[in-house]
């Protein structure tokens, strides 16, 4: 090689160098950024007080209008140790009550904070299914994934809001602590060694919300009087909100129904 | 149209001889691109592109077998067949350092390897920036410009290209058949960078059906340019058939790909054989489309040059046929 050539390898080589670094720089100030972020984004413990001689109970029902699509199929061939129900779980409707509906007071709250539980939130895998395949979280709190299936899974959060990452987790590993920093409603999770293997995670800031369970039921407990929005949001079928009043020590039905293509 | 003797080819002669063992590598080379680019259509496709969550190791190993069960099948396979490209590619560019006398095509062949490197850094950068639309579409983009640049080393090292003196005809008429080659290469990088887009979730999938319809407009254009005026040159004929029945068969594809993915596969908990096979097809095709117009376009640009009058002294011209 001659002298000009020896040059320009030089130069194409240090081009290569910086391309790089400049990419690892990035890389570095993005994560801490969002280290910061996350740290600004945690909600102060101090908390407006609540009466717990006043608190409401709001419950109710979610229902699935018209005719229900039929479950896709799952075909889990591909990995010898998966075994497990193979239908997906996007629109799961018994008898017309729609499972897997996140409620949760979406308005009405003010400037009230809320303490972090210390308590995880459990997220298994389990059948090369997650379980539960809908989960609310307080923004900041522990969400603890387990691994309980003989194959490795890797666990993908696709957010909007939040820092995405993608860890793999063998057989019998330790479980992963995570958390979400900031509020998002119906997070995707995915696991791309199962590509059937998807969940939702929502990250609110109060703890007044849940999921309806196989017969549509929720309930929320604990919630002070007041004017209020509270959103039902389905991965498929969108969100549906409802204002209501909730007197002191009220016990109140909120029933919501879904129709296909809402 | 002007017609050149034989003897008074437009292009400058250069010297070369013709290396039968090096030409069999190069085009080794472009096959084992082919593969490449099949298996990272399969990676997509089968949703894996994020199985093996860290790079340059998979699962911390470089190349310890993992278990080899859902998606990581594909992108471990993907990796592995990258890194013997580039193995491939390394060898090529110092065998054609050492072997060949066309300086062009030296420097041809270290662009080849610097290509593959750029393409492997962005498959890393896919990875661990967890697949931002643009850089997987780069990804894809820089995979197809390589396997161009792999089938040209193998034309140009080929016995044809090498001990074939060209009939060359001067293209007097406008748009010449050569920007018409170029028109095709663009349009149908542009459908790639849509396709890419779509693929990857960054946009929506009308832009590149509707672009479909300007790629088929000039690609056809181009091929039956090529074949009514130069049929009789066989380096232009055979590239612009292959050219035209390739454009066909993806539009037959892309529509298989649009009606198992798009319209029947929206509500699918997992990819489908039937999407899965379409739309690799659609890429491994498209890549052969492009690659054929790249050729095409050499092939033009040897024996149908423009018509310049600072490219061709008048007393160089043989002006015995119109």
């Amino acid at each position: 090689m001659n002298k000009k050539n020896s040059w320009m390898v030089s130069i194409g080589m240090l081009g290569l160098c910086a391309l790089l670094l400049t990419v690892a720089c990035n890389k570095n100030t993005e994560q801490s950024s969002n280290t910061t972020a996350e740290k600004q984004a945690a909600p102060a413990p101090m908390s407006a007080p609540i009466d717990p001689a006043t608190v409401a109970t709001v419950s109710g029902q979610a229902k699935m209008g018209g005719i229900a699509p039929k479950p896709a199929k799952i075909d889990m061939s591909q990995d010898p140790a998966c075994k497990g129900m193979n239908e997906a779980e996007a629109v799961v409707v018994d008898n017309g009550n729609l499972a897997n509906v996140f409620v949760y007071i979406k308005d009405g709250l003010g400037s009230r904070t809320f303490d972090v539980p210390k308590d995880p939130v459990v997220l298994d895998q389990s059948g090369c299914k997650y379980h539960p395949h809908v989960l609310g979280v307080m923004a900041g709190q522990t969400v603890q994934i387990k691994n309980d299936d003989q194959t490795t899974h890797n666990i993908h959060p696709t957010p909007k809001d939040n820092r995405e990452w993608n860890e793999s987790q063998p057989p019998q590993s330790a479980p992963l602590e995570k958390n979400f920093a900031r509020e998002e409603i119906m997070l995707p999770v995915k696991c791309n060694q199962h590509p059937w293997m998807k969940m939702y995670v929502n990250v609110v800031k109060s703890p007044f919300y849940a999921v309806t369970d196989k017969s549509g039921k929720y309930e929320i407990k604990g919630l002070p009087p007041g004017d209020y929005t509270i959103a039902f949001v389905h991965e498929k079928l969108g969100e549906q909100d409802q204002k209501i009043t909730v007197a002191p020590k009220d016990s109140k039905t909120v029933d919501q129904t879904f129709k296909a293509g809402d | 149209m002007l017609l050149l003797n034989q003897g008074e080819n437009t292009l400058k002669a250069i010297p070369a001889t013709y290396n039968r063992a090096h030409h069999a590598f190069a085009v080794f080379t472009a096959c084992a691109t082919f593969v490449v680019i099949t298996a990272g259509a399969l990676v997509t496709s089968n949703d894996a592109g994020l199985s093996v969550p860290d790079w340059p190791t998979s699962f911390g190993y470089l190349v310890k077998v993992p278990h080899f069960v859902g998606g990581v099948r594909y992108e471990w396979s993907h990796r592995m067949v990258a890194g013997t490209l580039v193995s491939l590619t390394l060898a090529i560019a110092i065998w054609t350092l050492l072997v060949e006398r066309r300086r062009w095509l030296r420097w041809l062949a270290v662009g080849a390897f610097c290509t593959v490197i750029a393409q492997a850094i962005l498959g890393g950068l896919t990875v661990l920036l967890f697949q931002p639309p643009a850089v997987s579409t780069a990804h894809a983009t820089v995979a197809q410009t390589f396997f161009c640049i792999a089938v040209a080393i193998a034309l140009f090292t080929g016995r044809k290209w090498v001990e074939e003196r060209p009939r060359v005809e001067v293209d007097s008429r406008r748009p010449s058949l050569f920007l018409l080659t170029l028109l095709s290469i663009f349009a149908l990088y542009v459908q790639l960078i849509l396709g890419g887009m779509f693929r990857h979730h960054g946009m929506s999938w009308w832009p590149h059906v509707a672009n479909a319809v300007i790629v088929s407009f000039v690609l056809a254009w181009t091929a039956v340019r090529a074949l009514s005026v130069y049929s009789h040159i066989g380096a232009v004929r055979r590239p612009a058939i292959v050219m035209l029945s390739l454009l066909i068969t993806q539009l037959c594809l892309g529509f298989t790909a649009f009606l198992t993915r798009v319209a029947w596969g929206r509500n699918m908990a997992q990819p489908e054989l039937p999407m899965v096979a379409s739309t690799v097809a659609h890429v491994a095709v498209g890549a052969l489309l492009l690659a054929t117009t790249v050729v095409l376009a050499i092939q033009v640009w040897r024996h149908v040059p423009i018509a310049l009058e600072e490219r061709i002294p008048q007393a160089e011209r043989d002006v015995s046929a119109a």
